[in-house]
């Protein structure tokens, strides 16, 4: 086994060097999966799923499940309430409601309601970061319910919304189009840079 | 109160508070006798006990998450210390063992790879001296100039840094068409998470598991840290654990409602990845002092994530007039460049400040010239021209103290 390994490492290192090895000769061994250096192997999907939860704004990796406001309203209770306060006033923890309409102003308040343009964000942020001292904790149907309650609290869905994989992206969040690309350099009369990617 | 009346437990504190200066009073006292060993060696050194700087963390009622500054007033040449060099936590400082780390690499890539430590450190290395600085820098600036250059403008440090090519990487997984975003997540308890351009991951993002010629330290992200040069603190992400290949940008909680820069129309800039050039005079600067008039070098730090700083202009009568500062050699690309300029202090009050010029030509600006552009609710990327006012006494105040 290690006199077969060395030879295999050597082999691999020198087609390596030589940069001809293909990728159905690294992936066909089972073991390595880069075609060039040979390392690392095809991920699990528990790998993919523990390690890259991210959720995108179209709804891609959301998981099934759904939760309502009512329900939202115990778990925030239990939760949230003791850091973000009971209504979502914001205590130690952030404030998460009010200031639609302020951020033009010279106290721009940004909260959930007032300046998060996805509401795909909030589901992701709870889930991936909430609660502060237990991130992870809450299971998929919570993080519906919590995210039902907390944008029911700044007004943008109704009492009796049900969230879930299919409605959550499509909630309007006010501040949707209030995001624009860098516009620097912005002093000294310079020309703003061009920007990598348009913003979607 | 003298030595002699005072008790056992006093001296005991004074000879605590006092460290090793007492072992340097008592060598003194017996010069004419023979000299003492010094210590052993050791298995990791120390610096000396009688340095004292060390950086400033905000008070925080969520320790976890908060900031630390580099006391940038302290430093010499152009690395920071490990030890030394600024924090920014949003989920505390995971203890993650490097041999049951994984980084997935999935997505829109032909060959989705699991890499352990082992297989990344297999790799070609790169190593890069690079600044990094939180997007969140001088951040108070915007309201008012604050008192002192660490805690104004010291969440900026330089490091060495040694990984891998993230390009190259991609290479390996081999990126499908159409994909144009890279979603990078961080194993901390908050799972730091960023969307990256592809363009910069294929420039010459890297991923670090070296800092300063040992391992990164754990606060820096131990055991991977993608690092972006010339890009926000924020967008390093540390602990990374997984890279996937998208045609979307995630819009993160960290880059929609943190880490974007509000205007005074109310809208909101996106993705401000770039770090723009900036300088800070270190010494004179507020809080020190001049023992009194004659010749000093005054010093600061410089750096541009364009590239290379082209030149640092100084300032000892309020703006009036500007000088070229020497810049240390070798400068290198997005790097802390040392300025200096020999100053002769007369005893009369001087209104001193630098401003870096960086290779594209982009001159730091004044914060008056800042605010016009952006207001003053934009928190990220404050890139002022900072002065201090160096009084007749030779204090050193920030000016608007």
């Amino acid at each position: 086994m290690w006199a077969r390994n060395g030879v295999g490492l050597a082999v691999l290192m020198a087609l390596a060097s030589a940069g001809s090895i293909n990728a159905s000769l690294g992936s066909a061994s089972g073991v390595a999966q880069s075609p060039r250096f040979g390392v690392g192997r095809a991920p699990t999907a528990d790998e993919i799923r523990d390690l890259g939860s991210a959720i995108a704004p179209d709804g891609t990796g959301l998981p099934a499940g759904s939760g309502n406001v009512s329900q939202g309203r115990a778990v925030f209770a239990a939760h949230c309430a003791r850091c973000h306060g009971r209504q979502g006033e914001g205590e130690i923890g952030a404030r998460l409601v009010g200031g639609q309409g302020s951020l033009r102003s010279p106290r721009p308040l940004k909260t959930v309601g007032s300046f998060w343009p996805y509401a795909t964000t909030l589901w992701d942020y709870v889930n991936r970061a909430m609660p502060f001292d237990k991130p992870g904790a809450l299971q998929p149907d919570e993080v519906y319910a919590v995210s039902a309650f907390i944008l029911n609290l700044n007004g943008i869905i109704g009492d009796d919304q049900v969230l879930n994989a299919v409605t959550l992206p499509k909630v309007q969040m006010p501040n949707r189009d209030g995001f624009v690309p860098d516009a620097r350099p912005d002093v000294n009369g310079l020309k703003p840079r061009p920007q990598p990617t348009p913003v979607r | 109160m003298g030595h002699r009346h005072a008790s056992r437990r006093q001296i005991l504190r004074w000879s605590m508070a006092a460290g090793a200066g007492v072992l340097a009073a008592g060598e003194t006292d017996a010069a004419a006798s023979a000299r003492t060993l010094g210590a052993p060696l050791g298995p990791y050194g120390e610096r000396s006990p009688f340095e004292k700087g060390i950086r400033f963390t905000r008070e925080s009622r969520t320790p976890e998450t908060g900031s630390s500054f580099t006391p940038i007033q302290e430093s010499l040449g152009t690395i920071t210390p490990s030890a030394l060099h600024y924090e920014r936590h949003h989920g505390g400082i995971p203890s993650i063992d490097p041999s049951v780390h994984r980084l997935v690499i999935h997505g829109m890539v032909e060959r989705p790879l699991s890499l352990s430590m082992a297989d990344i450190r297999r790799l070609p290395s790169v190593t890069r001296t690079l600044v990094l600085e939180c997007g969140g820098n001088s951040a108070g600036e915007w309201a008012a100039p604050g008192p002192d250059v660490q805690r104004t403008y010291g969440m900026v440090s330089g490091s060495e840094w040694t990984g891998v090519s993230l390009a190259r990487l991609l290479e390996e997984a081999g990126v499908r068409p159409g994909a144009s975003w890279v979603i990078a997540e961080g194993a901390d308890a908050c799972r730091m998470m960023r969307s990256i351009p592809l363009g910069k991951a294929r420039q010459d993002s890297l991923l670090a598991y070296g800092q300063n010629g040992e391992a990164m330290r754990p606060a820096q992200g131990y055991p991977l840290r993608l690092i972006n040069p010339g890009w926000e603190g924020n967008a390093n992400v540390k602990w990374l654990q997984s890279l996937r290949l998208t045609d979307q940008p995630y819009m993160a909680r960290d880059e929609t409602s943190k880490y974007s820069d509000l205007m005074p129309d109310g809208k909101t800039r996106i993705f401000t990845f770039e770090m723009e050039a900036k300088s800070v005079i270190t010494f004179p600067s507020g809080g020190q002092m001049l023992p009194g008039p004659g010749l000093y070098e005054l010093t600061g730090l410089a750096w541009s994530g364009q590239g290379l700083v082209d030149r640092v202009e100084v300032t000892v009568n309020g703006g009036e007039t500007w000088q070229r500062a020497l810049l240390q050699e070798p400068r290198l690309p997005i790097a802390l460049t040392r300025f200096r300029l020999p100053w002769r202090f007369d005893g009369r009050e001087a209104v001193i400040a630098s401003r870096c010029v960086d290779e594209t030509g982009y001159v730091q600006p004044t914060r008056e010239a800042l605010i016009a552009a952006r207001g003053t609710n934009s928190i990220y990327h404050y890139n002022g021209i900072k002065f201090w006012r160096v009084r007749g006494d030779g204090t050193v105040v920030h000016v608007g103290a």
